[in-house]
């Protein structure tokens, strides 16, 4: 491998050499705008992310590495649509379930190998592996590759997973079934390909700096824990002509107001902003605070199993408590970053997912109000006989203030007395997980831009499911869903299910707001799943 | 002397093994484990895991690897958390950061806090002493959480003279704001208890014969009132040192360091058990090393202390 880490160097060396004029102090190849000398974008994260392993990285900022670093199948443009990457296009056999992908053929390794189908397959198989026993390996049962599961339960050899070279150029994945999202799973950083031979050379080390090899358009070249992971532009990479920021830096600042101060001391051209401080920021820098749309919700469950609080057994108080909760009050007076008021679970924008009409939404406050008074005396509940239950959450300043918002709407309105109460995040987990409470905090974030990432966790059977809504007629439209070419009706007809039987308070669907210098140039502002790829990325001129 | 020492590292190893066994206990006790996360994971998937890092093994059975895992091959065991790491590794990156800054700090807390003390003391009652006790209150009632972002706001932002945080090897400008937040409370500390510690012994019999037999004041502070005026203060420095070197928190989240601070009470956070054990075992080791310094330093001090 020494030799490898030598020729990367000095390939490395070349590149700087030879491809830093050809942008720097440039125009932009499509849109002419005149670029900045220095292409270093140095962006912030909260925490140390837990791996750049493909198929162990489990955090968003993790996995934002790995898309620079890495190229899987597909990547995303900046609206979110997927567009050729590691693969030129793909086919699907008629029955559904058999994609065949075609790959580029100039993709190469950072150290000049050429990357084939058989790296892709050792990737998948990797996922899989119950020795590698990622903490993604459950990826691979969202994309419903054959026998995956049963590799993942040790049942079957890694060798029986549903994907094969069938040449080094052409990839054959086999399905369980015709699964319509699965080409846009591609996208995910865990089915990126890793380079066989290093990760064989070097063991839980290989992903260090002087041993990766990656296929992406960047390599890591340091990294120090908790402060700092640099990687820079990778000659090898196919399109490496297009690229034009040089260097890409993650700072980890564990405050947020820090890492404000010093991006406006110039040290980060890109940082969050701490909760509440967007309309203010927003009114000062218009052009650097952004809010955009992302694919997240925030809810609150019921727990609808045995260990649940009787009273919210009750359809018409769980109805009631929803619709006394006034969403405009926590994304316009609470949160103010532009959040969207929830109503249904799937945030209305997810691909191919248009909102179904649900009765609440259409209603004023005032009727809200209305109905859910009425309801609650239906139910027997009043100011004598007051409703009364524990809501928990996990420990954090912002989730906070929603909680009280909430309780408070629901002791004025309803005289229900609720008991707040936060837990560490891990103990809150646990709880929540084994039914131990009676209202619980819950948000998700999509896997794949598609509805049936959200309700899925409301089937039955979903593991994520923790407070245990059942209810048959969703299971059986979520199964339909799977291989059906026109989801919307399916979709429509769970999200009025849940409407009606109310085993969730739907309250915002999340943005995400930010703060981004105004020389950076191409970020996917309507990518609702806020994938970014530093390729896209270029500074233009003072 | 040396049997002294001897017979306190003997004692130090029951005293480890303690620690690890109620530490172990702990993390146990804790809800969720280190890999509860929002969306759980499948049985097969959990046991997989659990599988590979022996934690399906009666708690005993894996107390037993641990311990012999760290006495016969210095191994420390994988962090759960950040997968391409061991705790050797975190150890190994962090460690020198913070005792870096932190033995900086340590000597410019000691060194500002002793002379603050003394020359507080000796010019008892006087517009100095109520200089050195003013400062002394108002830097010990600027907790560092405060200090910091302080600091970062006034030196970074507006003067623009330093970096708002990172390391890059450790270069000064990195170290100076860290080591202002860390040392600030320290050094009031040591400054008080170095004032009345020096006024109690100024105000002692053999100081007031030495006065009587004519001596110059110089020669009574330095000969006869610094080693016993030091007594106390060796004590509070002992325990300070180690809390100094082994980093804190606020400073690592503040002013990004990537020292072993933020890893501690991260490691708790996630319930990355072996992570938290080695930093543990870390503190612990080096905490039983300077009470025994501090303890020999006694020694030195005070001559009616005999090993």
């Amino acid at each position: 491998m020494k030799m490898t880490s030598k020729s990367l160097f000095g390939a490395l060396l070349a590149s700087t050499i030879i491809a830093s004029p050809a942008f720097a102090a440039g125009t932009h190849p499509t849109t002419g705008e005149a670029l900045a000398d220095d292409q270093t974008f140095t962006y912030w994260h909260l925490d140390e992310h837990s791996s750049v392993d493909p198929q162990v990285v489990e955090d968003v900022s993790g996995a934002a590495i790995v898309r620079d670093l890495f190229e899987g199948l597909y990547n995303q443009d900046a609206e979110g649509n997927i567009i050729p990457g590691g693969a030129l296009s793909h086919s699907v056999n008629d029955a559904g379930d058999v994609y065949t992908f075609n790959l580029r053929p100039e993709s190469k390794w950072s150290n000049g190998d050429p990357v084939t189908a058989h790296d892709y397959v050792y990737a998948w198989q990797r996922l899989v592996d119950p020795e590698l026993a990622s903490p993604y390996s459950w990826f691979m049962h969202v994309m419903n590759v054959k026998n995956g599961d049963a590799i993942v339960g040790g049942e079957m050899p890694i060798e029986e997973l549903g994907v094969r070279a069938v040449d080094d150029l052409t990839l054959e994945v086999t399905l369980e079934a015709p699964t319509h999202y699965f080409a846009l799973t591609t996208v995910h950083g865990s089915t990126f390909p890793v380079h066989r031979a290093t990760v064989e050379a070097h063991g839980a080390e290989w992903t260090k700096p002087g041993n990766i090899v990656s296929n992406g358009a960047y390599v890591l070249t340091e990294h120090v824990p908790n402060e700092r992971s640099t990687r820079e532009r990778n000659p090898m990479y196919w399109d490496n002509d297009s690229t034009i920021m040089e260097k890409v830096v993650t700072l980890v600042v564990n405050d947020e107001n820090v890492a404000l101060t010093r991006y406006f001391a110039g040290e980060l051209d890109q940082t969050g902003v701490p909760a509440g401080q967007f309309p203010k920021l927003k009114a000062e820098y218009p052009n650097q605070a952004h809010s955009n749309p992302r694919l997240c919700n925030y809810y609150y469950t019921f727990n609808m199993s045995e260990t649940g609080n009787p009273a919210l057994q009750d359809v018409r108080v769980r109805e009631a408590l929803s619709l006394a909760v006034d969403r405009s009050i926590i994304t316009d007076a609470v949160l103010q970053g532009g959040q969207f008021q929830a109503y249904t679970f799937t945030p209305g924008l997810t691909a191919g997912f248009v909102t179904p009409d649900v009765p609440i939404a259409n209603m004023t406050q005032a009727d809200r109000d209305a109905k859910a008074m009425e309801l609650m005396a239906a139910a027997g509940y009043g100011k004598d006989n007051p409703l009364s239950f524990e809501m928990i959450y996990n420990t954090s300043e912002g989730h906070k203030k929603i909680a009280v918002a909430m309780s408070q709407m629901w002791k004025q309105k309803l005289g229900v007395e609720v008991e707040l109460a936060n837990q560490e995040w891990k103990t809150f987990l646990e709880t929540r997980g084994n039914q131990d409470f009676e209202l619980a905090r819950g948000a998700w974030c999509g896997d794949y831009n598609e509805a049936s990432t959200f309700l899925d966790l409301l089937g039955s059977g979903s593991g994520y499911n923790d407070g245990k809504f059942a209810n048959d007629r969703v299971d059986e439209l979520l199964q339909m869903a799977k291989t059906s070419d026109n989801t919307q009706p399916l979709y429509t007809e769970i999200e009025q299910i849940v409407s009606e039987e109310v085993p969730v308070i739907p309250v915002y669907h999340y943005t995400r707001v930010m703060m981004l210098a105004e020389d950076v140039k191409g970020w996917p502002f309507h990518n609702v799943e806020q994938n970014w790829y530093s390729k896209d990325l270029y500074k233009v001129a003072d | 002397m040396l049997n002294y020492i001897i017979r306190r590292l003997f004692l130090a190893i029951p005293t480890m093994l303690i620690m690890i066994v109620l530490c172990f206990y702990l993390m146990q006790v804790a809800p969720g484990g280190p890999f509860t996360s929002e969306r759980p994971l499948p049985p097969q998937v959990l046991a997989n895991i659990e599988a590979k890092y022996g934690l399906d093994q009666p708690l005993w059975k894996q107390m037993v690897n641990y311990v012999s895992g760290v006495v016969t091959q210095f191994d420390f065991g994988p962090s759960y958390q950040y997968k391409d790491r061991t705790v050797n590794d975190i150890i190994g990156q962090g460690f020198p950061i913070t005792l870096k800054y932190g033995f900086i700090s340590f000597i410019v807390a000691s060194l500002i806090g002793i002379s603050l003390g003394i020359l507080a003391a000796i010019r008892h009652n006087t517009w100095i002493d109520y200089i050195a006790v003013g400062t002394t209150f108002s830097a010990q009632s600027l907790p560092n959480f405060v200090m910091a972002p302080i600091l970062i706001y006034v030196f970074t932002l507006k003067l623009g003279w330093l970096p708002g945080g990172g390391w890059n090897g450790g270069q000064w400008q990195y170290l100076v704001m860290p080591v202002i937040a860390l040392s600030t409370s320290f050094f009031a500390s040591v400054a008080r208890i170095t004032r009345s510690s020096m006024l109690e012994v100024l105000n002692s019999n053999f100081i007031r014969t030495a006065r009587a037999k004519g001596l110059s004041e110089g020669t009574i502070i330095w000969r006869h009132a610094m080693k016993p005026t030091l007594m106390p203060v060796v004590s509070y420095l002992g325990p300070a040192f180690v809390g100094m070197i082994t980093g804190s928190v606020i400073i690592d989240m503040y002013f990004s360091t990537g020292g072993i601070g933020r890893f501690y009470v991260n490691s708790a956070l996630n319930r990355d058990y072996a992570v938290m054990l080695g930093l543990t075992i870390l503190y612990g080791g080096l905490t039983i090393l300077f009470n025994l310094v501090v303890d020999v330093l006694y020694g030195w001090l005070d001559p009616k202390i005999r090993y």
